[in-house]
C-alpha cells in the first residue's frame, strides 16, 4: 500500500525513494502539496437529517406569497420526491423571519443571531444540490462522493493526502451529538470509514459517554504504570522477534503499541476541559461532559489545536418532516451560539485563517409542506455555510429559484464542494487518486469544479 | 505498480523474451491510453481504438497509421509518445505519463510486429503441460533464484492449522507432529485439518465476505433480518466438499432447481442478503435499481473476477463490457420477488421467507396449534351478544378503568429509582413539558446486567382485581426507547406482596397491549416463575406504550394503611434490558391492558375500553371486519370473569405455541415471480426510461446462454460453471491462492480485466483453474494441491533482495491473521472457545453506546451469555452499519458490499483492542488461571514457559522468559500493594474464576498472559 503523501510525489519517489522523500518533506525542503494551501485543517459541523434551507439561510419571499397554493408543476414535474410521493404538492411559506446581519447585510433567519454576528466572516452557498433523496445514501454521497458503500470518506482522503500533525491522537476525529427533538436519523460508521484506503486513515469516533475512544481505558484494576510495563514488555518481546526475523511489520507493530499508549495518556487530557475559562464555556454555552453540540464545538477547537487534521461533528435531529417551525427553533437554540463561538474562538487564536469551517447537512427540505407543518427531503437546492481557511467572508454564492426549489444560479454539486475543500487544503482533486477496480478512484468521482469565486 | 513492472521487466530481461502484449503492453495501454482510445465509445477521442489490432492499424483521415507493424518510426503512436515539440501522448490533462522504459517497450513491441493477444483472462483456460505442478511452474519462473527450504515443523503445523482452520495447534499437537517421522506425516496432518468442521468455518469466513453475508439490512435502521441459516448452508457445503458448480447453482438459482430441496432453497438466500432499505420515502424504482446493480456487482466480482459494475452508467472503459451487458446481467435477477421499500417490521417483514422446521418441530407445532384451536373454540362458544351488552355496562360503570398509582417508595439493587408524583419529570423529547409525573418512576445511575425494582404502592381502601405495569417511552432510553440497555425490554418476573400482612399475591393471567411482540416476550413469561423468560415490548412496533395487565388469583382488598409491594425482576439473558421508566396501575375490575399512545404518559386515570374497541362496538355486527371481530373477542374474553379458566387455558396454549415457534429458524429465500422488464438506464439514472428493454444475457463477448426462451438464473449459473466460461475457475483459484500466500497470483482479486494485474504466474493460475474444472470443481482438491506444494511449505525467512515483494514466491509470506482468527486464537489459547458448528449469530462483549447513532428503533446491545459468548469470530452478529468494533479494527469487512480482498492493517487501535477489549482481558484471565493450575512447575518461570508454549507452540528463549518474568514480578509488587486492584483486574468477564487462587498471584500472572496474547507473533502466521 502506498505511503501517505506518496501520491503527491510519485515521480519524486520514483527518483529518490520514499525514505528520501519523507526526509525532504520533514525538513520542509519539498512540499507534499499540489499548490499553496489556505487551510491546514477542516472542522465540519455536519447538520444531519437535512436542515431546511428555507428556515435558515435561504429567504424566499415569493414562497411566502405562494403559501398554501399548489406548487407549480413546472418546478416539480419529473423530479425525485421522497415521502410526498403520490401526495398533493402545496407551497409552504417560510415559517421563520429573516434579518440582515453585519456590514455585508447577509440575510439569515433571525433565530440565528450569533451566526448573524459573524455574518461578515462567513460565506453562504445557497446553490448546493445532491443526487440522493434518502438519508443513508445521501450521507454516503456527501461523505465519500459516491453512493456505493466502501469508498473512503472525505476525512480519510484528506488524511491520506496530508497526514496528521499529531502523533498522540488520530488524525481524523468524529464527534456526535443528539438534538432534543427526537427526529434523529441513523448514521452508519461507513460515513467515516477509510473504505479502500488503509484503515489507519479511518475516522475515530470520540464518545462523550463511556470511553472517549473505544478501548482507551485500561482494564479495571490495572493502573497506568502497569499498563506501561505491559506495553514495554510486549515491545521488548516484539523487538526480540524482529531481531530474529527482520520483518519490518514487527517494528510497525511496536510503534503502534507505543502510539496506543500515548493516546491513552493524551485523550484524557484532551477531554478534560477543567482548564477552560468560564468565559469560554459561556461563549460556547458548553457544559463539559454533556455530549452536546456546544461541548463538541469546544472539543473541536481543542482537537484543532492539537494538530488533528479533519474534525467532523455530527449534530443529529434535523429531519423535520413535521413541525418544521418548532423544530428549527429547537435546533437554533442548540447550534447557533456554539457555531459562532467556534468561529470567534478560532479567530481570536489566529486559527480561523488556517481552518476551513463547514456547516451543512446531507440535503435540504422541500418548499412544499408535508403533513401541514413539515417539509420533506429535498435535493435540488439547499444551503451550506463555509468560513475561514481562505474563504471570502460576508458573501453569499449562488441561488435557488424564487420558490427555493432548485439551485438555478451557479449550482454547486457535492463534487464541486469536495473539489473546493481539497483545493483550499492545497490538493488538486484530480490528482489525488488511488487505483481501485481498475479506476483512478478519487473523492470527486468523475466530476467536480473548484468554486473559485468564494476563494479569497 | 512500480514493483509489478519491475518484476515484469526482470522476467522479460532474465528470459530475453520478446515483448508480450498481455504481459507488457496491455497494462501500460490500459492505464494510459484506453480511457480515450479503448472500448467505451462515449469517451473515445480521434475515433481511435488501440485495444483492437485492426482498428489500431487503420490510417486516419490524414493517412497516418497509428501502428505500422515492424516500423516504429512510421507508427503515429510512437511519434506521439516521444513527441517533444508537438502534442504529447498521453496529454497532460490526463495526469498520466509514460516512463522512458514504458516508451521503449511500446517501441520494441511495434518493432517486433505489434502482435496483439486476447486479454489473458478472456482466453480459454489452457490445458497444462503433462507433468506440470505448482512447484515446477514456480521454479520455471524463479530462474537462478533458489526457493527457500521447507520451514521447520513447528512453524509448518501452525501455518497449516491457522490457514486451514483458523485455530492454532495445541502444544500437544505440535509435539506429535514434530516427532512424527513417518513419510506422510504432513499429508496426514493436512487431511485431518481439512476434514474438520473448523476447516469449513475458516473457508466459509472468506466466502461470506464475497457474498456480503450479514445479519442486518444495512441501510438506515439496519434492523436484523433472518439470514443465518444461509451461513449454515455455506458451512455444510464446505464441510462436505460440495462441488463448486453445484454450490454456484444452488446459491444463484436453488429455487429454480427441479424439486428444489430445503437446502437448495436456503442457498438461494444469496440473492436476498444484500443491503435493503426500510427508510420511509424510498422511491421504489430507485431502490430496485440499486438491488439489481448490487447483484450484478457481486456476481461479476465473485464468479467473473470482473468489474462489470463499472458498466452501470456507461460502457466499460477498459474491458469489453457494455452497458447493455450490465443490464442484461441484471435482467437474470428480475424474477426475484421483492419490493423497493422492504418492510423491517410487521407481518410482511423482509419478504419471502421459509421456515426450517424439522419434522419433529413441525409435528410439535401442529399439536400446539391444535391445542390453541381447541382452546380458542371452547372460548369462542361463550361469546354471546348478551356478553357484549354486559361489556358496555362494565365500561360505563367504570370498573374497566385503570387507576395509575402514585408510589410511596421505590428502590433497586444498584440503580436509583426516582418517583415523580407532583414533580415534573425530565423528558428528552419534550424538554419543555410541564406535566407532573403522576406516578412516573424513572431509573437512573447504574444499570447492572440484572436488576430488581421494588416499588411500594399505597392504594388506599379498595378491592383490586388486577395490577398493571406500563413501560413509558423516552428518547433517552437506549433500548428501543423503553429499556435502559440492550435491544429490548425484558421483565423476567413481576411479583407482588400485600403489606403489612406480608401476603404474597399470586397472578393467574397476563396480557399485553402490544400486538406485534416478539414471540419470546409472551406476557405469561412474567408470571411463570422462570427467570430465564420474560415479557417486554416497545412502542416502536405499534405505537402504544407496552402495558402488562396481570390478574390477581383473587381480588385484593386494601385499607387505608395497606401497601402493595411490587417487584420487577430483570434476570433474563438479555443483559441490562431493564425498565427505564414505568408506571403501575390497579384496576378494580377486569380492565383490558391499557393501550395508551406514546404521548399519554402522565394521565392519572385510564378511561376504560380503548376508543378503537368502542368504535367497533358501535358498528352493527354485519359490518364488522375480521380485525374488528378479533378485537371484540379479545375484549370479551379478558373482561368476562365467568370464562376465566377457558381464557387461561387458551393463553397457555398460545404461550406454548410461541415457545415451539421461537425454536424454528427462518431464512429469507428467493421466490421467483413474473420477471419485471429490465431497461437499460442511461447513465444509471432510474428515472430515465428512454432506453430499450433488454433480455437476460451474459456479456456478449463471452457468448450466449439459453435455447431461445427467456434465459433464467439457472442458465446463468450453469454458464458460470461451464467450461466455456474462462473466468470463474480463474477467479476462484486466484482467491484461494491468496488465502495461503497472502496475495493472489493476479494481485487484484476483484479485477482479472485489463486494469487488473497480469499474473506473474499465468501458467500456474491456468494450471489450477484447469485442474479445478477438470476434477469436477473439487474445492478441497485445489486447497490440498496448494498446501501440499513445496511453495506453501517453504520457509518465510528473507534471504537476499532479488524479489522484495516475493511475487516470484521463492519463499512463504508472513501474514497477520484475519479479524475473526485474532479472536479465535485468544479464546482457544485461553481454553474459552465454544466450538459449535453452525447456528445463530453470537454477540461478543461490545462497548455500551456503540450503537447510539442507530435509530428506528433506537437500540443498544446485549452481549450473549454462557457458551455463546465464546463462539468463533465468524459467528459474530454482523451489524452492517456498526460492525463489532474489534472486528472492524482488524479489517473485517462490513459486508455492505461484496469484498474479496481484505486489507491487513497494523494500527494503534488494534493495540487498544488486544490490550483492553474485555474479550481479551477475560481471555488473559482464564489463560492465567489455567497457567496457575496446569504449569508443570508452580514458579514464575514455569508458568511463563507453560503459557508461552500454549500460545505459540514453542518454548520461550532465555531473553523472552526474562522479560515476562520481569513483568510478572512488577505485577506482583503492584498488586501486593493494592489487593483490591488485583481483585478488580481478575473479575473481568463472565467466565468462572479459579477457586482458591490467590488474587494477587493470579492478577500478576494475568499481566503475563495478556502480554503473550498481545504479541505480534501470536496474531501472525509465519
Amino acid at each position: 500500500m502506498q505511503t501517505r503523501r506518496a501520491f503527491l510525489n510519485r515521480s519524486l519517489a520514483g527518483a529518490l525513494g520514499m525514505t528520501a522523500v519523507n526526509q525532504l518533506l520533514a525538513k520542509g525542503v519539498i512540499s507534499p502539496l499540489h499548490h499553496k494551501p489556505t487551510a491546514k485543517r477542516v472542522i465540519f459541523l455536519y447538520q444531519a437529517g437535512g436542515p431546511s434551507h428555507l428556515e435558515t439561510f435561504d429567504y424566499k419571499p415569493r414562497l411566502k406569497e405562494m403559501h398554501l397554493k399548489p406548487m407549480p408543476e413546472s418546478f416539480t414535474k419529473g423530479q425525485q420526491i421522497a415521502q410526498l410521493q403520490g401526495k398533493p404538492l402545496i407551497c409552504y411559506g417560510p415559517q421563520l423571519n429573516f434579518k440582515r446581519f453585519g456590514k455585508s447585510g447577509q440575510e439569515i433567519c433571525d433565530l440565528f443571531p450569533h451566526i448573524g454576528s459573524v455574518a461578515d466572516d462567513i460565506c453562504l452557498v445557497k446553490s448546493m444540490w445532491g443526487e440522493q433523496i434518502n438519508h443513508d445514501p445521501a450521507h454516503t454521497l456527501m461523505n465519500t462522493g459516491s453512493i456505493l458503500a466502501g469508498r473512503p470518506s472525505m476525512g480519510s482522503w484528506v488524511l491520506y493526502g496530508l497526514g496528521a500533525e499529531t502523533e498522540d491522537l488520530p488524525g481524523y476525529v468524529v464527534l456526535m451529538s443528539a438534538g432534543r427533538g427526537g427526529q434523529m436519523q441513523p448514521i452508519a460508521a461507513r460515513q467515516w470509514s477509510a473504505g479502500i484506503l488503509p484503515s489507519k486513515l479511518q475516522g475515530v469516533k470520540l464518545n462523550s459517554i463511556g470511553d472517549p475512544v473505544l478501548y482507551i481505558k485500561n482494564p479495571n484494576g490495572l493502573d497506568a504504570g502497569l499498563q506501561k510495563d505491559s506495553v514495554d514488555a510486549v515491545g521488548a518481546l516484539n523487538k526480540a522477534s524482529y531481531n530474529d526475523l527482520r520483518d519490518p511489520e514487527i517494528l510497525t507493530r511496536v510503534s503502534q503499541y507505543e502510539m496506543a499508549f500515548r493516546m491513552q495518556t493524551s485523550v484524557p487530557g484532551l477531554m478534560d476541559m477543567s482548564n477552560e475559562p468560564a468565559s469560554v464555556l459561556e461563549a460556547y454555552g458548553a457544559t463539559p461532559g454533556d455530549g452536546s453540540f456546544a461541548s463538541n464545538c469546544l472539543l473541536a477547537r481543542r482537537l484543532a489545536e492539537r494538530g488533528v487534521r479533519f474534525i467532523q461533528l455530527y449534530h443529529r435531529d434535523w429531519d423535520h418532516h413535521g413541525g418544521v417551525k418548532n423544530n428549527v427553533t429547537l435546533k437554533a437554540e442548540e447550534v447557533d451560539r456554539p457555531t459562532a463561538a467556534l468561529i470567534n474562538d478560532l479567530k481570536q487564536r489566529g486559527m480561523l485563517d488556517e481552518t476551513l469551517v463547514v456547516w451543512g447537512g446531507e440535503f435540504g427540505r422541500t418548499p412544499m409542506s408535508q403533513g401541514g407543518d413539515g417539509r420533506d427531503h429535498h435535493i435540488k437546492g439547499f444551503s451550506y455555510m463555509v468560513a475561514g481557511g481562505g474563504i471570502k467572508g460576508g458573501i453569499s454564492y449562488g441561488n435557488t429559484d424564487e420558490l427555493g426549489y432548485a439551485a438555478v444560479e451557479k449550482p454547486v454539486s457535492v463534487h464541486d464542494f469536495h473539489a473546493t475543500m481539497l483545493h483550499v487544503l492545497g490538493i488538486d482533486h484530480l490528482r489525488m487518486t488511488v487505483k481501485f477496480q481498475g479506476l483512478d478512484a478519487r473523492l470527486t468521482g468523475i466530476s467536480g469544479e473548484v468554486v473559485k469565486d468564494i476563494l479569497r | 505498480m512500480r514493483t509489478i513492472l519491475f518484476v515484469s521487466f526482470c522476467l522479460a530481461a532474465a528470459a530475453q523474451e520478446p515483448v508480450s502484449f498481455n504481459r507488457d503492453i496491455r497494462p501500460i495501454m490500459s492505464d494510459t491510453c484506453f480511457k480515450c482510445h479503448g472500448p467505451d465509445k462515449s469517451g473515445r477521442m480521434a475515433n481511435l481504438r488501440l485495444d483492437l489490432r485492426e482498428e489500431a492499424l487503420k490510417p486516419n483521415r490524414r493517412g497516418l497509421a497509428p501502428i505500422v507493424p515492424g516500423d516504429p518510426e512510421k507508427s503515429h503512436i510512437v511519434q506521439r509518445i516521444y513527441a517533444t515539440g508537438g502534442p504529447l501522448m498521453p496529454p497532460a490533462s490526463s495526469h498520466k505519463s509514460l516512463t522512458a522504459a514504458q516508451k521503449n517497450t511500446i517501441k520494441r513491441w511495434v518493432a517486433e510486429g505489434a502482435k496483439y493477444e486476447g486479454h489473458w483472462a478472456y482466453e480459454p483456460v489452457r490445458r497444462p503441460a503433462a507433468g506440470a505442478s505448482i512447484d515446477s511452474l514456480i521454479r520455471a519462473r524463479l530462474g537462478s533464484i533458489q526457493p527457500a527450504p521447507e520451514t521447520d515443523r513447528r512453524t509448518l503445523i501452525r501455518r497449516a492449522a491457522l490457514d486451514l482452520t483458523g485455530i492454532p495447534p495445541t502444544p500437544e499437537e505440535v509435539d506429535a507432529f514434530v516427532n512424527d517421522t513417518s513419510a506422510n506425516a504432513y499429508e496426514r496432518l493436512i487431511d485431518k485439518l481439512m476434514a474438520s468442521t473448523r476447516y469449513a468455518e475458516k473457508q466459509a469466513m472468506h466466502w461470506l465476505d464475497a457474498v456480503r453475508y450479514a445479519d442486518t439490512a444495512g441501510f438506515h435502521g439496519d434492523n436484523p433480518f433472518p439470514a443465518w441459516p444461509y451461513r449454515d448452508y455455506v458451512l455444510r457445503s464446505f464441510h462436505r466438499n460440495q462441488p463448486f458448480d453445484q454450490f454456484t447453482r444452488e446459491q444463484l438459482a436453488g429455487d429454480l432447481l427441479p424439486n428444489a430441496t430445503v437446502e437448495q432453497k436456503t442457498a438461494s438466500a444469496f440473492n436476498r442478503i444484500l443491503r435493503v432499505s426500510a427508510e420511509g420515502g424510498v422511491q421504489p424504482k430507485e431502490y430496485l435499481a440499486k438491488y439489481g446493480a448490487d447483484r450484478v456487482r457481486t456476481t461479476a466480482t465473485v464468479w467473473l473476477g470482473s468489474t462489470l459494475g463499472c458498466a452501470e452508467c456507461h460502457d466499460h472503459k477498459f474491458d469489453p463490457f457494455t452497458a447493455k451487458d450490465f443490464y442484461s446481467m441484471k435482467a437474470f435477477f428480475a424474477d426475484i420477488k421483492e419490493t423497493g421499500l422492504v418492510a423491517d417490521k410487521g407481518p410482511n417483514a423482509w419478504g419471502s421467507q421459509m421456515d426450517l422446521a424439522t419434522p419433529e418441530q413441525a409435528a410439535r407445532r401442529r399439536q400446539a396449534q391444535q391445542a390453541v384451536d381447541a382452546a380458542e373454540q371452547a372460548l369462542a362458544k361463550g361469546r354471546t351478544p348478551e356478553l357484549e351488552a354486559a361489556l358496555m355496562g362494565r365500561h360505563t360503570s367504570g370498573e374497566l378503568k385503570w387507576l395509575y398509582q402514585r408510589p410511596v417508595a421505590a428502590n433497586a439493587g444498584s440503580a436509583t429509582l426516582t418517583i415523580y408524583n407532583d414533580q415534573v419529570p425530565p423528558m428528552a423529547n419534550t424538554p419543555k413539558s410541564t406535566s407532573p409525573g403522576n406516578g412516573l418512576v424513572i431509573a437512573s445511575g447504574e444499570n447492572p446486567e440484572t436488576e430488581t425494582y421494588a416499588i411500594t404502592l399505597a392504594p388506599g381502601p379498595g378491592k383490586w382485581a388486577q395490577l398493571g405495569v406500563q413501560a413509558v417511552q423516552d428518547e433517552s432510553l437506549a433500548g428501543l426507547g423503553v429499556a435502559r440497555g440492550a435491544d429490548r425490554l425484558m421483565i423476567s418476573e413481576v411479583e407482588a406482596e400485600l403489606l403489612p400482612e406480608g401476603r404474597k399475591l399470586r397472578f393467574t393471567m397476563a396480557a399485553s397491549s402490544i400486538k406485534l411482540q416478539n414471540r419470546d416476550q409472551n406476557p405469561l413469561n412474567a408470571i411463570d416463575g422462570d427467570p430465564a423468560t420474560g415479557w417486554g415490548g416497545s412502542p416502536y412496533h405499534d405505537g402504544v406504550l407496552p402495558f402488562l395487565a396481570l390478574r390477581f388469583s383473587e381480588p385484593v382488598a386494601t385499607t387505608a394503611g395497606s401497601r402493595i409491594l411490587v417487584r420487577l425482576r430483570h434476570e433474563t439473558a438479555f443483559r441490562r434490558a431493564t425498565t427505564g421508566r414505568l408506571r403501575l396501575a390497579l384496576s378494580p375490575g377486569l380492565a383490558m391492558p391499557a393501550a395508551d399512545a406514546t404521548n399519554k404518559k402522565h394521565e392519572p386515570v385510564d378511561k376504560g375500553l380503548s376508543p378503537s374497541i368502542l368504535a367497533v362496538l358501535k358498528k352493527p355486527a354485519a359490518k364488522r371486519e375480521d380485525d374488528d371481530k378479533a378485537l371484540i373477542a379479545r375484549a370479551l374474553d379478558w373482561t368476562d370473569g365467568a370464562r376465566q379458566s377457558l381464557a387461561v387455558a387458551a393463553a397457555r396454549a398460545r404461550a406454548h405455541l410461541d415457545v415451539v415457534e421461537i425454536a424454528i429458524p427462518r431464512v429469507m429465500v428467493t421466490e421467483a415471480t413474473a420477471p419485471e422488464p429490465t431497461r437499460i438506464l442511461a447513465r444509471g439514472n432510474f428515472m430515465d426510461e428512454s432506453s430499450p428493454i433488454v433480455e437476460p444475457a451474459i456479456p456478449a463477448f463471452l457468448g450466449k446462454v439459453g435455447d431461445g426462451g427467456r434465459a433464467t438464473r439457472l442458465d446463468l449459473a450453469n454458464w458460470l460453471v461451464s467450461r466455456e466460461n474462462p473466468l470463474t475457475a480463474r477467479a476462484y483459484v486466484n482467491r484461494q491462492w491468496r488465502l495461503f500466500f497472502g496475495t493472489g497470483l493476479s494481485k487484484v482479486l476483484e479485477d482479472l480485466g485489463s486494469q487488473g494485474e497480469w499474473p506473474v504466474h499465468a501458467d500456474l493460475l491456468d494450471f489450477l483453474a484447469f485442474e479445478f474444472m477438470d476434477k469436477g470443481w473439487d474445492r478441497k482438491h485445489i486447497t490440498k494441491l496448494i498446501v501440499m506444494s513445496h511453495a506453501y511449505r517453504q520457509s518465510s525467512a528473507v534471504s537476499g533482495d532479488q524479489d522484495p515483494d516475493n511475487r516470484l514466491l521463492s519463499r512463504q509470506n508472513r501474514l497477520r491473521v484475519d479479524a475473526e482468527v485474532v479472536r479465535d486464537i485468544a479464546l482457544h489459547t485461553a481454553g474459552l472457545l465454544t466450538e459449535q458448528f453452525g447456528g445463530p449469530s453470537a454477540r461478543p462483549y461490545q462497548p455500551d453506546g456503540y450503537l447510539a447513532a442507530l435509530n428506528f428503533p433506537k437500540r443498544d446491545y446485549a452481549a450473549s451469555k454462557g457458551p455463546d459468548q465464546y463462539r468463533r469470530g465468524l459467528y459474530t452478529f454482523w451489524q452492517r452499519t456498526f460492525l463489532h468494533p474489534s472486528m472492524s479494527t482488524f479489517d473485517a469487512a462490513s459486508r455492505e458490499e461484496c469484498t474479496v480482498n481484505r486489507s491487513l492493517s497494523n494500527t494503534p487501535l488494534q493495540a487498544l483492542v488486544l490490550l483492553n477489549d474485555p474479550t481479551y482481558v477475560e481471555a488473559a484471565r482464564v489463560f492465567a488461571q489455567n497457567a496457575l493450575r496446569s504449569a508443570d512447575a508452580p514458579t514464575p518461570e514455569g508458568r511463563v514457559a507453560w503459557a508461552f508454549r500454549r500460545a505459540l507452540g514453542r518454548a520461550p528463549t532465555e531473553e523472552e522468559r526474562g522479560i515476562l518474568v520481569g513483568l510478572y514480578k512488577k505485577g506482583l509488587r503492584r498488586f501486593d500493594a493494592d489487593p483490591a486492584a488485583a481483585r478488580a483486574f481478575i473479575s473481568s468477564g463472565d467466565a468462572p474464576g479459579l477457586p482458591g487462587a490467590n488474587p494477587v498471584e493470579l492478577a500478576a500472572a494475568m499481566t503475563v498472559t495478556r502480554a503473550i496474547l498481545n504479541l505480534h507473533e501470536t496474531i501472525t502466521r509465519n
